[in-house]
C-alpha cells in the first residue's frame, strides 16, 4: 500500500464489433510501486496488452467503453484530457513494444526520434536534444552512438533498434515503464542482454516497469511481482516465488507445466494444457478457465472474486478449489502442473 | 538398415553452399557481393530421426531448410535424398520428389491462402499428385481428423481459426501427400505456450504413427531438445556443433552453444538465480563479410590467436558428438585421445586437430 506510483482499480474495457461486445478486460486491478518490475502473464487474448495500452490512452476509440480507473498523481488517465496525456505519454510514463520496427519510423533517422520525443516535452534547442539523443543511445549499450545517431532504422539490427526504444523510451526520464513483450522478436543472446539492460534501468532510476510478457523465463528472470490473466480477467497475483513455488489457480498450473525445460530431464510429453482459450465475445459463465479445467466443479459455474486464500498476504487469487486440495492436486508426476484428468 | 540405400541415410547433405548475390548497379546488374547464408554444410539423417537445427536469426537455419527441399537452388555442393541426387534436379524431376518431402511454415497466418477453404488448402497437394473427385473430399477430412480437427471444418477459411488450428491446417496439408520427411521451419514459435505444447504433442504422435523424419528449425533450444534425437547448431551459415540432443544440453562443447544455452532464463527463480551464466556481448557479424578463422572468434570469450587465424575443421569425439572449435568445452582426456577429423569439416577448414588445454 506504500507509494503507488501508477494504480489501477477495477479496469474494464469493452470493445463494440459487429458480432457483439467483445470485453478485453473485466475488472483488472494492479498497482505499480517506484523500482519494481511487475509483470503481467497471459496468452494472446487475455487482455494484458490492452489493459497496458489503456493506461496511455491507446485504446480509445468511438468503440471502446472504459470503467474503473487508472490514477497517475491523482489524474484520472481513463478519463484525462487528450491534453494532459500527451503530458504524460513519453515523459512521465513510457512504453516500450513489442515489434521495434513497426514503433520506428524508417524514413526518420534515429536520432532525429529521440530528439523529437525530448523537444515535445522539454525546452531545450534542437542541439541539446541531439547530444541528449547521443547519451542515451550510449547509455543503451550502442557502440559509437555518436555516429550511429545519424543512422535510419533499417541500418540497424532487431536487438539494437529494440535498445533505441528503450533510449527513446528513457529520453525523459519517466517514473513508469511499460514493456509490451519487449523481447519476443528477439534471439535468447540478444534478449539476455536487454534484460540486464532493463534490469540496470530498475536499479538506477527506481522507476516502476510494468513488464508484458507470455514468456515465464523472462519472467523468471527479472520480476518482484506477478499478475496471472486468463479471459480479461486476474486469475492470480503474488510474488515471484509465490507464483513460482505455491500457485494456486489451475491456469497458473498449467502454464508452468506446459514449458519445455532446460533444466529438467526431456519428458516424454509435454503437459499440454487442453482446447482453446475462451472468446471474448461470448465467455463461459463463471470462471473463464472452467472449460478447460480439469478440476472444475458445479461452483465453477459462479465467478471466484480475487481473494487471499493462500494465507500470503498479497496473494490473490480465483479459484474456489479448497486450498489444502491444491497443494495435492497441482502436483503431477512430482512437478507443477495441470493434470489431463482427475480421479476424484 | 532399411531399403533406403547403402548406408540408410535418408537425406546426405556433402559441403552444402548457398550465396546469395547482392547485385547494384542501375543498367546492369553487377553482382558486387555474396550473403554467405549457408556456407559449406554437411550432415546425414536417418529415415525416422528427427534433426533439430537452431541457432540465432540470420545463421542460415531457415535457408538450409529450403534448399533442402529445393525451394531455393544450391550454389554449391550435393543433396542426396533417398539415394538420389536432387542438387541441380529440374521441376519435372523434382514432382515425385516432392511428394517425399514437405514443408510446415513458421507463419500459420501468411502460409495459408486467405481466400481458400481449408478443403481447396489441404486438397491442393493431393490434386497436384494426381488425386481426384471424392478421393481428395474423403482424404482431406481424413487428414483433418489426423491433426485433430473437426472434419466439418472443411469449408471453413483460415479466418475463422485460432493461430494453433491454423498451424495445425499447415501440418495436415503437409501430410496430404505421405511425405517421409517433413522440414518444420520454427512451427510452434507463433504460438502461445499452452497451445505449443499442443502441436509439439501432435508433431510427435504423428512422427510415432506414420514413422515420419523431420528437420526441425528453430531459435528456442528448450523446445528443440524436447523433440530432436539430433541436433546442429549453426552459426553464420556453418555448423558449429552436431550432438545428440541430450549431450549438447549436458556438455555442450562449441563456445557458442554454451553461450546459447546460458541465455535462456530458466522458468525457476531459484535456480535462475544460482545459475552461471555467460552472456555474450555483441550481435552475429555479417554474413557478407564473414569473420576469419573461427567465425566465432569476434564474440568468442575463449578466442585466441588460432581462432583468428584457421578455420577450425569439425572433431568428432566419443559418441557421435562433433564441434567445431579449437579449444573444446567439456572434455576429458580421452575424449582427446580418441579425437579425429569428422567427415562433415567444412573444405576451407585447416587440418590441425584441437589440442587439450
Amino acid at each position: 500500500m506504500s507509494d503507488r506510483l501508477l494504480d489501477i482499480r477495477d479496469l474494464k474495457v469493452s470493445f463494440n464489433t459487429e458480432d457483439g461486445v467483445v470485453r478485453a478486460v473485466d475488472g483488472v486491478s494492479l498497482a505499480v510501486e517506484p523500482g519494481q518490475v511487475l509483470a503481467v502473464v497471459g496468452e494472446s487474448g487475455s487482455g494484458k496488452s490492452v489493459t497496458v495500452m489503456t493506461v496511455l490512452g491507446l485504446t480509445r476509440s468511438p468503440n471502446a467503453n472504459f470503467e474503473g480507473s487508472v490514477t497517475y498523481q491523482g489524474t484520472d488517465l481513463v478519463t484525462a484530457s487528450d491534453e494532459e496525456l500527451r503530458r504524460v505519454r513519453g515523459a512521465e510514463i513510457a512504453m516500450i513494444f513489442q515489434d521495434p520496427m513497426a514503433s520506428l519510423d524508417p524514413v526518420y533517422k534515429i536520432g532525429d526520434q529521440i530528439a523529437e520525443q525530448i523537444l515535445a516535452h522539454e525546452d531545450v534547442s534542437k542541439e541539446a536534444a541531439h547530444t541528449r539523443a547521443i547519451e542515451l543511445l550510449d547509455r543503451v549499450g550502442i557502440p559509437r552512438a555518436r555516429d550511429r545517431v545519424d543512422a535510419y532504422p533499417h541500418e540497424f539490427s532487431g536487438g539494437m533498434r529494440q535498445r533505441v526504444m528503450i533510449a527513446m523510451a528513457l529520453s525523459c526520464s519517466p517514473s513508469v515503464l511499460i514493456a509490451d513483450e519487449p523481447t519476443t522478436a528477439l534471439d535468447v543472446t540478444i534478449q539476455a542482454q536487454i534484460l540486464k539492460e532493463l534490469d540496470g534501468l530498475r536499479a538506477a532510476t527506481d522507476a516502476g516497469i510494468i513488464l508484458v510478457t507470455h514468456d515465464l523465463g523472462v519472467v523468471a528472470d527479472i520480476a518482484d511481482r506477478v499478475l496471472v490473466m486468463y479471459g480479461g480477467r486476474v486469475v492470480e497475483e503474488g510474488t515471484l516465488d509465490e507464483i513460482f513455488y505455491d500457485p494456486q489457480h489451475p491456469y497458473t498450473w498449467g502454464l508452468l507445466g506446459s514449458i519445455p525445460r532446460l533444466d529438467r530431464g526431456r519428458a516424454d510429453r509435454l503437459p499440454a494444457i487442453p482446447g482453446l482459450p475462451p472468446s471474448l465475445l461470448s465467455p463461459p459463465e463463471g470462471c473463464h478457465f472452467r472449460p478447460r479445467c480439469p478440476h472444475a466443479f458445479d461452483k465453477c459455474t459462479q465467478v471466484p472474486p480475487l481473494e487471499e486464500r493462500s494465507g500470503n498476504p498479497g496473494h490473490r487469487d480465483r479459484c474456489w478449489l479448497d486450498v489444502e486440495a491444491k497443494r495435492t492436486r497441482r502436483i503431477v508426476g512430482d512437478q507443477i502442473g495441470l493434470a489431463a484428468e482427475v480421479t476424484a | 538398415m532399411t531399403a533406403e540405400g547403402a548406408n540408410g541415410a535418408l537425406l546426405t547433405v556433402e559441403h552444402l553452399k548457398l550465396y546469395f548475390p547482392i547485385k547494384k548497379g542501375l543498367l546492369v546488374d553487377r553482382t558486387t557481393d555474396y550473403v554467405h547464408a549457408v556456407d559449406d554444410v554437411s550432415f546425414s539423417m536417418r529415415e525416422g530421426e528427427t534433426l533439430g537445427v537452431v541457432g540465432e536469426s540470420g545463421c542460415g537455419k531457415t535457408t538450409l531448410a529450403r534448399c533442402l527441399i529445393r525451394l531455393l537452388d544450391p550454389t554449391d555442393g550435393k543433396i542426396v535424398f533417398r539415394d538420389r541426387d536432387i542438387t541441380r534436379a529440374g521441376r519435372r524431376e523434382l514432382a515425385p520428389v516432392r511428394k517425399d518431402m514437405q514443408m510446415v511454415f513458421q507463419d500459420p497466418q501468411a502460409s495459408l491462402n486467405p481466400r481458400k477453404r481449408v478443403g481447396q488448402i489441404v486438397g491442393a497437394p493431393l490434386r497436384l499428385q494426381g488425386v481426384e473427385g471424392e478421393e481428395v473430399n474423403r482424404r482431406v477430412r481424413e487428414l483433418l481428423d489426423l491433426v485433430g480437427l473437426s472434419p466439418e471444418h472443411v469449408n471453413r477459411f483460415p479466418h475463422e481459426f485460432s493461430g494453433g488450428q491454423r498451424q495445425r491446417i499447415g501440418i495436415a496439408r503437409a501430410l496430404a501427400v505421405d511425405p517421409k520427411l517433413i522440414m518444420l521451419d520454427e512451427p510452434v514459435s507463433a504460438l502461445d505456450v499452452s497451445i505449443q505444447a499442443q502441436v509439439i504433442n501432435l508433431l510427435d504422435d504423428l512422427q510415432e504413427g506414420l514413422g515420419l523424419s523431420y528437420v526441425f528449425v528453430a531459435h528456442d533450444l528448450s523446445v528443440v531438445r524436447h523433440v530432436s534425437e539430433r541436433i546442429a547448431v549453426m552459426y553464420l551459415g556453418k555448423i558449429v556443433e552436431l550432438s545428440p540432443a541430450e549431450e549438447l544440453y549436458v556438455k555442450p562443447i562449441h563456445p557458442y552453444t554454451k553461450a546459447l544455452l546460458s541465455a535462456i532464463p530458466i522458468p525457476d527463480p531459484h535456480q535462475h538465480r544460482a545459475r552461471e551464466r555467460v552472456v555474450v556481448g555483441g550481435e552475429p557479424p555479417s554474413p557478407i563479410d564473414p569473420p576469419s578463422g573461427c567465425r566465432f572468434h569476434t564474440r568468442c570469450p575463449y578466442a585466441t590467436e588460432v581462432c583468428r587465424e584457421v578455420e577450425p575443421p569439425l572433431a568428432e569425439y566419443p559418441g557421435g558428438h562433433v564441434a567445431a572449435c579449437h579449444h573444446p568445452l567439456n572434455v576429458s582426456e580421452a575424449d582427446m585421445a580418441a579425437v579425429r577429423r569428422s567427415e562433415l569439416s567444412p573444405l576451407s577448414s585447416g587440418e590441425e586437430l584441437p589440442s587439450a588445454t
